[in-house]
C-alpha cells in the first residue's frame, strides 16, 4: 500500500517521478503547471533519492537537456504547457529521432499564441499527429483524474523505455489545477550506475575498450539508411498499436448512444450520462486513455452497437477527425465542446447529444 | 598490402608521427585546409594523454562538425542546432564524475545557440567547451556568421558585412568571460604548428580544470580557417586569418582560474 493524500494534479505528478525513481527534471515555469517544479524544488529530490532537479533557461533549453540525460541512459522528464510545448517540439523530434526514452508532459491551456492560461484540450492534433516535423509518432496517455496524474509516470516511463520512444502525458488545466484524493505508489529506488548501463546498453556512459563507441543521433545523410531508419520506427509503431491501446468504457453495455471523450471532458460526460439516463437515454462514454494510438478498433465496435457518437472534447474539434476515420461513416459522429479556456457543463453535453445526435 | 608495406616502412626509429587511437579511421569530411581536423586531434590527443577516454562524453553540433562522433572514438552525442550547452549541463548533472566537452561553431554557439551558451556558463557547469570560430556558416554553403567581419564576403552578405543592417562581429568570448561561471577563457589558434602547440595546451588545461572539479565552464575559441566558404586556396585563408581576423579575435589567454589576465 501507499498513502493516501490530498493533491493537484500537478503535485502528484512531480511527487510520482520522485517515487518512480526518476533520475533528472528540467523545466521551465508556465501556468497552468508551474506546481510541479516549485513541488520538486521545495521536496529536495536531490536528497531524497538523488534526482536532479534543474530550471532551464528556456522550454527549448529543458527539452534539450531531457535529450542529453535521456542519451546517459537515464529516466528523464519535463514538463509545460501549450505555448511551451510548442518550443520542445524540436527536441521531441530529435528524441523521436534518435529513439530515445523520455516523458514529456503538457498541462495544456487555450490557444492559438499565448492564448489563455484557463484549460483547453487543443494540443491534441500537436501531440498525437507528429508537432515536431519529419515522420514520428509518441505514445500519448491521457490521464483523467488526479490518481492517474500519478500512476501515468511510472506507466510512461515503463513505456518509453520498452521502445525507446518518447512518451508525453497529455493533461489539461482541469486536471493539473483540481484537488483529488490521489493513492501514492510506494517509492522505486533510483538505477544505479550498473542498472543504467544494464538497461541502456546503447547509452553514452564512457567507451570501454570492450565495446565500439555509444553515438546518440538522429542524423544520416545517406537516405537509404534513412529510408532503413524510417521504416524501422513505422514497424515500432505498428508494435506499440498492437500492444499499448488503452481505454476505458463506462455504461456502454446498453448503450444507444455514445460520448468518446477523454481527460477532463471523460470526466464532464461521465455527468453527462447520469443526466441522460435519469432521463431515459442510454448513453455510453467511450473514454481513450491513450490518445496516440488511437482505439480505433475499440470505437469502430461501438459504432456497430449505437446509433450515434457524440466527441466531447475543449477544442474546435481534432479527436473527432479520428472518431470519424473509425467509424466509417457506419453512424452519425458529432463534435461538441468549448473553447478558449471555457469548460463545458456536463448539462451543455447532454443538450448538444439530443440536439446534434438524437434530434439531428 | 598497404598495411604491409607501411609497416615494413615505419620502424620505431623512423616514426616521427601517429595517429591517437581516439580518431577514427574514418576520411574526415572537412574541406581540405580547414582547422577542424587539427582541432579534432589535439583535443582527442588531450583526451586520451590525461587517460579519459574511458570516461569522456562528447556533443557534436549543427555545423561542418555535426559529424565529430564518426571521427572521434569516444561515446557522443549529436545535439540539435546550438542546444549543446543544454545537452552537456544534462550529461554533466546525471554522471558528475564523468567528463563533459562540446565542440561548436560560430553559427552554432553565438548565433542560435546564444541563450544556452550564456547560461550554461552562467550557472558554472563544470564542462569544457571547444568553439571553433571561423567567421562564417560552412556547411550551408558559406553564409554570414555572427562573427563575420565588417565588409567581409558572403553568400548573405555578398557585397560584403554591411554595420548599418547587419550589425557587427560577435565578440561571443570577450562577452562570456565577464560571467563568474566562465573558469577558464582563452582564444587560440591552429594555422601554424606554434599556435597549434598552444591550443592543445589550453584544450589540457581546459579539461584538467573539469578533472580537478574546479568551478565553472573551460571555454577554448579556436579562430580557424575556411577556405571553401571564404573562396580561396587554404595558404591564402590562412594568410587572410592572420591579416583581418586575428586583429579583430586577438590570441591568448582572457581567463584564468576565474581571474582575468590584464595585459
Amino acid at each position: 500500500m501507499g498513502d493516501l493524500k490530498l493533491m493537484k494534479g500537478n503535485e502528484a505528478i512531480a511527487e510520482a517521478a520522485i517515487r518512480a525513481g526518476v533520475d533528472a527534471y528540467f523545466g521551465y515555469p508556465i501556468t497552468p503547471q508551474s506546481e510541479i517544479i516549485e513541488y520538486l524544488m521545495a521536496e529536495k529530490p536531490h536528497e531524497r533519492t538523488g534526482m536532479v532537479v534543474l530550471q532551464a533557461e528556456s522550454e527549448v533549453a529543458a527539452i534539450n537537456m531531457v535529450y542529453g540525460a535521456a542519451g546517459t541512459g537515464k529516466k528523464a522528464m519535463t514538463s509545460s504547457s501549450s505555448p511551451g510545448i510548442s518550443l520542445k517540439m524540436e527536441g521531441i523530434s530529435y528524441l523521436a529521432g534518435a529513439e530515445l526514452p523520455a516523458v514529456i508532459v503538457n498541462v495544456v491551456r487555450g490557444g492559438p499564441g499565448l492564448g489563455t492560461i484557463q484549460p483547453s484540450q487543443a494540443d491534441y492534433f500537436q501531440a498525437t499527429k507528429g508537432g515536431g516535423h519529419g515522420d514520428y509518432r509518441m505514445i500519448v496517455l491521457a490521464p483523467a483524474s488526479v490518481q492517474e496524474m500519478s500512476d501515468f509516470v511510472s506507466l510512461a516511463f515503463d513505456l518509453a523505455f520498452k521502445y525507446n520512444n518518447p512518451v508525453m502525458i497529455l493533461s489539461d488545466g482541469v486536471i493539473g489545477q483540481m484537488m483529488e484524493k490521489v493513492d501514492l505508489k510506494d517509492s522505486v529506488a533510483r538505477w544505479t550506475d550498473e542498472e543504467v548501463k544494464e538497461n541502456s546498453p546503447w547509452a553514452t556512459v564512457g567507451k570501454t575498450k570492450d565495446r565500439e563507441r555509444n553515438i546518440i543521433t538522429s542524423l544520416d545523410l545517406d537516405p537509404s539508411h534513412q529510408e532503413k531508419h524510417n521504416e524501422k520506427l513505422l514497424l515500432k509503431y505498428a508494435d506499440i498499436t498492437k500492444n499499448e491501446t488503452r481505454i476505458e468504457k463506462i455504461d456502454c453495455d446498453d448503450a444507444e448512444y455514445l460520448f468518446v471523450a477523454y481527460g477532463s471532458s471523460a470526466r464532464i460526460a461521465q455527468k453527462a450520462i447520469q443526466l441522460a439516463r435519469a432521463k431515459g437515454i442510454k448513453v455510453g462514454l467511450l473514454r481513450p486513455i491513450t490518445l496516440y494510438p488511437y482505439p480505433s478498433e475499440m470505437v469502430a465496435k461501438m459504432a456497430d452497437q449505437v446509433k450515434g457518437i457524440l466527441a466531447v472534447e475543449m477544442s474546435a474539434g481534432q479527436m473527432v477527425e479520428d472518431v470519424r476515420l473509425a467509424v466509417e461513416g457506419k453512424v452519425k459522429v458529432e463534435h461538441y465542446g468549448r473553447v478558449g479556456g471555457i469548460i463545458h457543463s456536463p448539462q451543455e453535453v447532454l443538450e448538444a447529444l439530443e440536439k446534434k445526435i438524437i434530434g439531428g | 598490402m598497404r598495411d604491409e608495406i607501411l609497416k615494413e616502412l615505419v620502424q620505431p626509429d623512423n616514426l616521427v608521427y601517429s595517429k591517437t587511437e581516439l580518431m577514427t579511421d574514418k576520411t574526415l569530411s572537412y574541406c581540405p585546409g580547414c582547422g577542424h581536423g587539427t582541432a579534432h586531434r589535439i583535443t582527442m590527443e588531450v583526451i586520451e594523454e590525461l587517460g579519459l577516454w574511458e570516461d569522456t562524453i562528447g556533443i557534436a553540433p549543427v555545423g561542418c562538425s555535426v559529424l565529430a562522433y564518426e571521427f572521434m572514438n569516444i561515446d557522443m552525442q549529436q545535439a540539435a542546432h546550438g542546444r549543446a550547452p543544454a545537452v552537456a549541463t544534462a550529461i554533466k548533472r546525471c554522471w558528475p564524475d564523468k567528463i563533459v566537452f562540446t565542440y561548436q561553431g560560430d553559427g552554432d554557439l553565438a548565433a542560435i545557440g546564444t541563450a544556452e551558451t550564456l547560461h550554461a556558463i552562467n550557472r558554472g557547469e563544470n564542462i569544457v567547451i571547444i568553439f571553433v570560430n571561423n567567421g562564417i556558416y560552412g556547411m550551408t554553403g558559406g553564409q554570414m556568421a555572427p562573427t563575420t567581419l565588417l565588409g567581409m564576403k558572403s553568400s548573405t552578405s555578398p557585397y560584403g558585412r554591411d554595420e548599418a543592417t547587419m550589425g557587427n562581429p560577435l565578440k561571443i568570448t570577450e562577452l562570456i568571460s565577464q560571467l563568474p561561471g566562465a573558469y577558464f577563457v582563452t582564444r587560440q589558434a591552429v594555422h601554424t604548428p606554434a599556435t597549434v602547440r598552444k591550443t592543445k595546451k589550453a584544450i589540457r588545461m581546459a579539461f584538467q580544470n573539469q578533472m580537478d572539479k574546479k568551478g565553472g565552464v573551460s571555454f577554448v575559441e579556436i579562430v580557424s580557417n575556411c577556405n571553401s566558404g571564404w573562396k580561396m586556396t587554404p595558404v591564402q585563408s590562412n594568410q587572410w586569418l592572420i591579416e583581418n581576423m586575428l586583429p579583430f579575435y586577438p590570441l591568448g589567454d582572457i581567463k584564468i582560474n576565474g581571474e582575468f589576465i590584464n595585459k
